[in-house]
């Protein structure tokens, strides 16, 4: 699939192609789906073939060209967090309305059970909004970032929950988000993948590696797993016994011997692989450099409380920072530590203590850095809790009809607070904002329209926003 | 438009009653609107549904569900019903916002009015052409072509008149050496050896290829290459998905899929076989087994699921692959509505469904031919140690009798109790109870939690209360417990009870006595139940279960098969329990004798358990089998054979004299041979109902829907079974349009890179067209009538001139046919994930080719396996044998967690079918090859072999070594190139301080030993010229 023509053979083929793009991809694009541009391009193609990874402009002039997901795996209880419910407080300890229940599905306890009042307190962020006394960092960027309290999910199970959040399906085997936004939009960089995904906290995501899965787009768009510790990157080092020059010396021969095949079999898939092989060279060479924070002042490494050596998620905003600055497209940071059936207290706690300085610090690093205007940074897990408690009194169930996320950045209008949910935090009433909508917003900020962004599969047009989404307008700067 | 607006918005306002003086002009007022809102979909370019709404005969008639305009009645008019939003099914126009109010109103007052079209005032009657797929294929007559002694096989002549229409000519046929590698990468996916090679080139005989065909095609790793695209589509893997993701053993179902490949086994019987095994009359071990093709779905064991939703997930996933991998048509569009464009309508999906719906989501024991053999020398012992009893004793039969009669009805009367269940107890497994008043538990299994059970008995006394564990077919093995051997373990058995008047005056009740029919010694628990305390856990006898302590539990494993037969334990209470108004009685079943990961297999949980209580003095469990119990039931006369000798089977060991005998039986038991188990389908007894679900959505239910077939299609057999067999012989049909079709493309596809049709999942009305639809309606009748003999299919192929074609291409050819569907050449494709590895292992002599057998662990990061890279950790046994070194097809096939070597080079992960894999060409493949462990350890041992035995001089080893890899010699600018490298890094290796052995060696510490006068440092030339041409494009590549 990853056909690059080769200079000496198909040069020609190459013009055209890029002539062509600029011409029919520019702004006048008319009614053809991009897709359908794609295919012309490349994929069954009757043109030369072009590398699928070939930066390609979008619908739109976009206000994001790349994206920092803050994925906080588990569902963060939004009544600790962010949303204010002080008649949760007052009704701590009965049991909810029965109408509000009715047709409610929990995941583990019976829906009829003993509100729980917030366990910890709201304070007044300089700005003014309400936010938790846990949350110390993220209230100093209220101004920088629009915070939706009226997210709504279909899922109340983790793996579907975040099949959802990152695919737009409860099921497995559709692309993910960041694999839909390479597909639309190629990769920047020559020598570092274009959608790239760190993990941190207890465990992995409950959905695996499916999170960032190409689905049923080709692999190139699949998100690449780092580590923020080790070999960045599997099989990135040369392995024992091999040294630099032992590598250049073999890379040099294997680069001439798929050469003299090249020219005598004449296929370009050759030329592709000879391709491969040197970003992968170069890759050996930058990867390791972005991945070392040590060269980072000690300012810096104290806004995130990132420390070298010891992976954590704030090592990870400072990675993503760094990447983002090579031209790594798509971020993913996965903390999966939300999950506060017990335990709620000091556990929530511990994960705000791990997420919020590094969190605050990369909105605030990109917005030093001029990064901010153009890098959409999104905050948020695959839903909330309950506002009934779970076990004695110190944990709460999966809950799909409310919950918070933040944007900040890439065309999101900032000090916004958006929607609201109920008295107890239960529904939400006001500018609900599915996970359909959240994606149409973020292609639109890349400058998609998220109903063009199409791929053929199993004979029908296919996208992240299925038949869903509408693009949240109010919270567009 | 505007004054549309104004005309409809006035109609809207004159309301329902709507009489001459505002009758709707249809070509002003309406078609306007059917042209702008719907005709994009349902008009001239496409049929949505196959309906168009630009033609009235067209209209009138409606689509694949009906008509959608019933004139006078807006309401029962599907045209109004969808873009007015009513009924179930999703709202016109798909896709985009609702029409206006007064567009709705219009059309609703339209019908009402009479639906009135005037002829002439739309597009000519227009056909909805049957599309080509849904059509049985008919053998073409082949076609003419000028150049005839091209012609090898059928195929050509299709091919040849294309090229020849098109104006292009037929490559030249591929030189000996390429065609044998690519015929055996193509047949076994293994790469020739050079031996093979050398014969092949030097057989000048006329048949010297056919006869390669047929010694590959006798290859047993024919079908372990031919088993990976099947279990591409049957979504095999290794593990459930989701969250726990945890192992399961389905390799006997992989090796089934192996051996009916290698044995040719009729396409239409593989697929009755793996669809319906199980119903097949007296069905064997292995038609069973292939049930586990649909049983390849994900199990999603998160905690707080609801078993049911995922069970249809399951459900829906099986559909999907049917669709896919069989029909080849996409039907799963219509789990949620009529299919789009194709004339599939949502019931008939859920027709279909109702034919898989009818399962249990059974495990089985499985074993071995060895162990099978095992098995029948010990039942062979076992019948003759009693035959002999028997014979010894001439009135047996009599005293059996008497037994009988003595225990016929010794039990007392119990009470079943159908308690309600504490949710928090449970820590988040679900207990379904059943209509037996057992409970089912599923779900997510905790490895510890104490279940809390409530119950109000009427009964004014309770003495005891009796525990019966149960099979289900659901469970491991058949249960009773939730282990992975059908085991679970009793820790603690707690009581306490209060008036029913006074709920809140709880008090415990002393458990005075236990008994049970099974009461194990004490022995330590199984290391697969550690729970990293430090705790001496042990299970054993009955009286463990109310000793008060957290270290012990009752069991009632007693060794293989043994272990999942139902038991029961009975408690009797110190002082009964007595309340005139009866007794609020909780019971606590604590089972705390699991390990330390609830994310993978160590539950040891009761499965299925049901409680009865009653008032009789000090009861004790009964000590025959339930089975026993229930053919006594049967009069003696009536019983059959077998019925008999399970009752003296059972009386047998209560007999004082033959306890030698008795001993010397339960020593065979103990040689029962563990096996494996395997997940399949197991037939209900009772008929589940299918519901049509709205929206796909389980919790919708809509109509009731019993099993049937789309009507577009082929009608079911005559005397076809109303079950998943009758669907299953359907399916494979002589009669079906797309089966035999869409096997044949996909087998073309492999070949060839692209299937005839390329959209190989689809050939419905939205598939690509065929490049030659004449060439794949030939072949699927072709392989139909050769009795769907695969094997025939790849003669056809292989033998070919179109195959036997060389690969090179020139710009002109390139620039003519980039995507090669003309066939001018042959393809030249990188090969697949696992063969690419299987590649790298035979040429570096290390494979291991055993054919079959548990999945094997290569070398793997371990971070993988462990947070917070996996969810939960994992375990990832690394082999140090030769199964390190076995073909990729056997590498463990974790769904979350794919083989990272695997998954860079596109192999899919097993979410769901895939039936057309993608090919990428990316640096992390580069990284991977030049970097992986596996791929240096090839490299060494490439190196090695070659100093071993590619001869003396270097220029004879690198023939050797090239050979291996790409069969053919090098050129000569290739080895200049080659033992240009070899020269410089031997050279820094003498000369430098570096140790040769950290490249040459595995471990550095113990070099392997090196033929006389060869030198570490060339050891390491070598492994650096071996590295490189492992990494040749070409050696990846099928030429």
């Amino acid at each position: 699939m990853n056909r690059e023509p080769h200079p000496s053979l198909h040069r020609h083929y190459r013009e055209i192609t890029r002539r062509w793009f600029f011409e029919q991809c520019g702004v006048g694009l008319g009614g053809i789906a991009l897709g359908h541009l794609l295919q012309q391009a490349g994929f069954a193609a009757p043109v030369a073939p072009a590398n699928p990874l070939a930066p390609k402009p979008p619908h739109h002039a976009p206000k994001a060209k790349r994206v920092v997901f803050l994925f906080m795996a588990g569902a963060p209880s939004h009544l600790e967090l962010f949303d204010y419910k002080p008649q949760l407080a007052k009704f701590d300890g009965t049991l909810p309305p029965a109408d509000l229940l009715k047709g409610y599905r929990a995941a583990f306890i019976n829906p009829n059970s003993k509100l729980l009042g917030p366990k910890y307190k709201f304070v007044r962020a300089p700005n003014g909004t309400l936010i938790s006394e846990l949350l110390p960092h993220t209230a100093t960027i209220l101004d920088d970032i629009a915070v939706v309290k009226s997210m709504v999910t279909d899922a109340f199970n983790h793996a579907p929950g975040q099949l959802l959040m990152n695919t737009g399906s409860q099921q497995f085997g559709r692309p993910s988000m960041g694999a839909w936004v390479t597909y639309g939009l190629g990769s920047e960089s020559q020598d570092l993948p274009a959608f790239v995904v760190f993990s941190s906290g207890k465990k992995g995501p409950s959905g695996g590696n499916s999170c960032w899965g190409s689905g049923f787009l080709p692999t190139v768009y699949q998100g690449v797993q780092f580590r923020g510790s080790g070999e960045p990157v599997l099989y990135l080092s040369n392995p024992r016994g091999v040294d630099d020059e032992v590598q250049r010396d073999s890379l040099a021969s294997l680069r001439k011997l798929n050469q003299m095949r090249l020219d005598a079999v004449g296929d370009p898939e050759i030329a592709t692989r000879i391709n491969s092989f040197e970003m992968a060279f170069r890759m050996q060479a930058t990867a390791p450099e972005v991945m070392d924070i040590s060269k980072e002042s000690q300012a810096t490494l104290d806004m995130y409380g990132a420390e070298p050596g010891k992976p954590s998620f704030a090592n990870n905003c400072l990675l993503a920072r760094r990447l983002l600055e090579k031209g790594v497209r798509f971020i993913q940071l996965y903390h999966e530590a939300w999950d506060q059936h017990g335990n709620l207290v000091k556990d929530l706690k511990k994960n705000c203590e791990d997420t919020d300085r590094a969190s605050a610090a990369l909105v605030k690093d990109l917005k030093q850095r001029g990064l901010l205007d153009d890098t959409l940074v999104i905050w948020g897990g695959e839903f909330g809790r309950t506002p009934m408690v779970q076990g004695g009194d110190d944990g709460r169930d999966h809950h799909p009809n409310a919950f918070t996320m933040w944007l900040a950045g890439g065309g999101i209008k900032p000090g916004l607070v958006l929607g609201e949910s109920d008295e107890l935090g239960f529904n939400v009433v006001k500018d609900k904002v599915h996970v359909h909508d959240l994606h149409a917003t973020l292609l639109h900020l890349l400058g998609f329209e998220h109903t063009r962004l199409t791929y053929r599969f199993q004979g029908r047009d296919f996208r992240l926003t299925d038949v869903h989404g509408e693009v949240v307008s109010s919270l567009l700067a | 438009m505007k004054a549309i607006w104004i005309l409809s918005a006035w109609a809207v306002a004159a309301g329902a009653a709507a009489s001459a003086a505002d009758r709707i002009d249809f070509a002003r007022q309406l078609q306007p609107v059917l042209k702008q809102a719907c005709q994009h979909c349902h008009g001239e370019k496409a049929q949505m549904g196959g309906l168009r709404l630009d033609a009235k005969q067209a209209a009138f008639r409606g689509g694949h569900s009906g008509p959608a305009i019933v004139p006078g009645r807006a309401e029962a008019s599907p045209l109004y019903q969808r873009v007015a939003g009513l009924g179930d099914q999703a709202r016109m126009p798909m896709g985009s916002k609702p029409l206006p109010a007064e567009q709705i109103a219009l059309i609703r007052d339209w019908i009402n009015q009479g639906a009135e079209w005037p002829e002439g005032q739309s597009a000519r009657n227009v056909e909805i052409k049957k599309h080509w797929a849904f059509i049985p294929p008919r053998r073409p007559a082949l076609p003419e072509v000028r150049r005839l002694t091209w012609v090898r096989t059928p195929v050509d002549r299709f091919i040849l008149a294309r090229l020849e229409r098109e104006g292009l000519a037929p490559s030249a046929e591929a030189d000996r050496v390429t065609l044998l590698r690519r015929l055996s990468l193509d047949l076994t996916g293994l790469p020739p050896t050079p031996a093979e090679v050398d014969a092949f080139v030097r057989d000048r005989t006329p048949k010297a290829f056919e006869k390669q065909v047929e010694r590959l095609l006798a290859s047993p790793h024919y079908g372990e290459r031919w088993a990976r695209h099947w279990l591409d589509a049957a979504r095999y893997a290794d593990s459930d998905g989701f969250e726990k993701d945890k192992s399961r053993q389905v390799w006997f179902y992989r090796d089934w899929v192996i051996r009916a490949f290698n044995r040719d086994l009729p396409y239409d019987r593989f697929i009755i076989e793996q669809l319906a095994g199980d119903l097949l009359p007296q069905a064997s071990q292995e038609q069973i087994v292939a049930t586990g093709f649909l049983r390849n779905s994900m199990i999603n064991e998160e905690g707080g699921i609801d078993p049911e939703q995922f069970r249809m997930e399951a459900m829906f996933d099986r559909m999907d692959a049917i669709g896919k991998s069989v029909l080849g048509i996409t039907i799963q569009c219509a789990q949620c509505h009529n299919h789009k464009y194709d004339p599939l309508l949502q019931e008939d999906y859920y027709r279909m469904f109702a034919f898989l719906n009818n399962a249990h989501e059974a495990n089985v024991a499985v074993y071995t031919p060895e162990e099978q053999a095992r098995r029948a020398d010990l039942f062979r012992q076992v019948r003759e140690l009693e035959a002999g009893l028997q014979h010894r004793t001439p009135d047996w039969a009599e005293r059996m009798a008497r037994w009988e009669d003595r225990v016929r009805d010794d039990q007392p009367a119990w009470t079943v109790i159908r308690p309600s269940v504490d949710d928090i107890s449970t820590g988040g497994q679900r207990y379904f109870q059943l209509e037996d008043g057992s409970f089912l538990a599923q779900g997510y299994a905790p490895t510890k939690h104490r279940a809390k059970f409530t119950t109000q008995t009427t009964l004014k006394k309770v003495t005891a209360v009796r525990l019966e564990l149960l099979n289900d077919p659901n469970l491991p093995l058949g249960g009773p417990g939730r282990s992975i051997r059908g085991t679970g373990a009793l820790t603690e058995f707690e009581v306490e009870a209060a008036p029913a008047n006074a709920p809140d005056k709880t008090v415990p009740v002393k458990i005075a006595r236990a008994t049970a029919d099974v009461s194990p010694p004490e022995r330590p628990l199984e290391a697969i139940f550690f729970d990293k305390s430090d705790k001496k856990r042990l299970v054993g006898p009955i009286e463990f279960a109310i000793d008060g302590k957290e270290e012990t539990a009752w069991t009632h494993d007693t060794g293989p098969v043994r272990r999942n037969l139902p038991r029961k334990a009975v408690f009797v209470f110190e002082q009964p329990v007595e309340f005139a108004e009866g007794a609020v009685l909780h019971i606590y079943l604590s089972q705390k004798h699991g390990g330390w990961n609830s994310d993978d297999n160590q539950n040891h949980n009761l499965g299925r358990m049901r409680l009865s209580v009653t008032d009789a003095p000090d009861p004790v469990a009964d000590p025959l089998p339930a089975r026993v119990r229930e053919i006594l039931g049967v009069p003696r006369e009536q019983r059959t054979p077998a019925q008999t000798q399970a009752v003296f089977a059972y009386w047998r060991t209560t007999v004082p004299e033959w306890s030698a005998v008795n001993r010397r039986i339960d020593e065979l038991w103990a040689t029962h041979p563990e096996g494996s188990s395997q997940l399949v389908l197991a037939e209900r007894d009772r008929m589940r109902e299918t519901h049509l679900l709205l929206r796909g959505d389980f919790l919708k239910p809509g109509k009731v829907v019993a099993g049937g077939v789309p009507g577009f299609l082929h009608p079911m057999p005559p005397g076809a079974e109303p079950n998943r067999l009758g669907f299953a012989r359907w399916l494979v049909d002589r009669n079906s349009a797309t089966t035999a079709r869409s096997l044949v493309n996909r087998v073309w596809q492999q070949y060839f890179g692209v299937g005839l049709v390329a959209s190989s999942e689809d050939l419905g009305s939205q598939a690509d067209p065929p490049s030659h639809p004449e060439l794949l309606d030939w072949l699927a009748v072709e392989f139909m009538d050769a009795g769907w003999s695969l094997k025939h299919l790849h003669r056809l192929i292989v033998t070919s001139a179109t195959y036997r074609q060389s690969s090179k291409v020139t710009p002109e050819l390139y620039e003519r046919d980039p995507q090669n569907r003309l066939l001018a050449r042959a393809p030249r494709l990188r090969v697949e994930a696992e063969i690419v590895r299987d590649i790298t292992l035979a040429a570096s002599g290390l494979l291991e080719p055993t054919v079959g057998g548990p999945s094997v662990y290569p070398p793997a990061p371990d971070f993988l396996f462990q947070p917070p890279a996996s969810y939960g950790p994992k375990n990832w046994y690394e082999e140090k044998g030769a199964n390190r070194y076995r073909r990729a097809l056997y590498t463990f096939r974790f769904r979350s967690v794919p083989y990272p070597m695997l998954q860079i080079f596109d192999a899919p992960n097993g979410d769901m079918s895939c039936v057309r894999r993608v090919r990428s060409n990316t640096p992390l493949q580069a990284l991977t090859s030049l970097n992986e462990p596996l791929f240096l350890e090839t490299a060494r041992a490439l190196a090695l072999r070659t100093l071993r035995e590619g001869g003396a001089s270097d220029a004879a080893r690198l023939t050797y070594a090239f050979r291996r890899c790409v069969a053919r010699h090098p050129t000569a600018e290739e080895t200049a190139e080659l033992l240009g490298l070899l020269e410089r890094q031997t050279r820094r290796y003498q000369e430098d301080a570096r140790q040769p052995w950290d490249l040459a060696a595995d471990d550095p510490a113990r070099p392997p030993a090196l033929p006389p006068g060869v030198t570490p440092a060339q050891a390491a030339g070598w492994t650096a010229v071996a590295r490189v041409l492992l990494n040749l494009d070409e050696t990846i590549t099928r030429e």
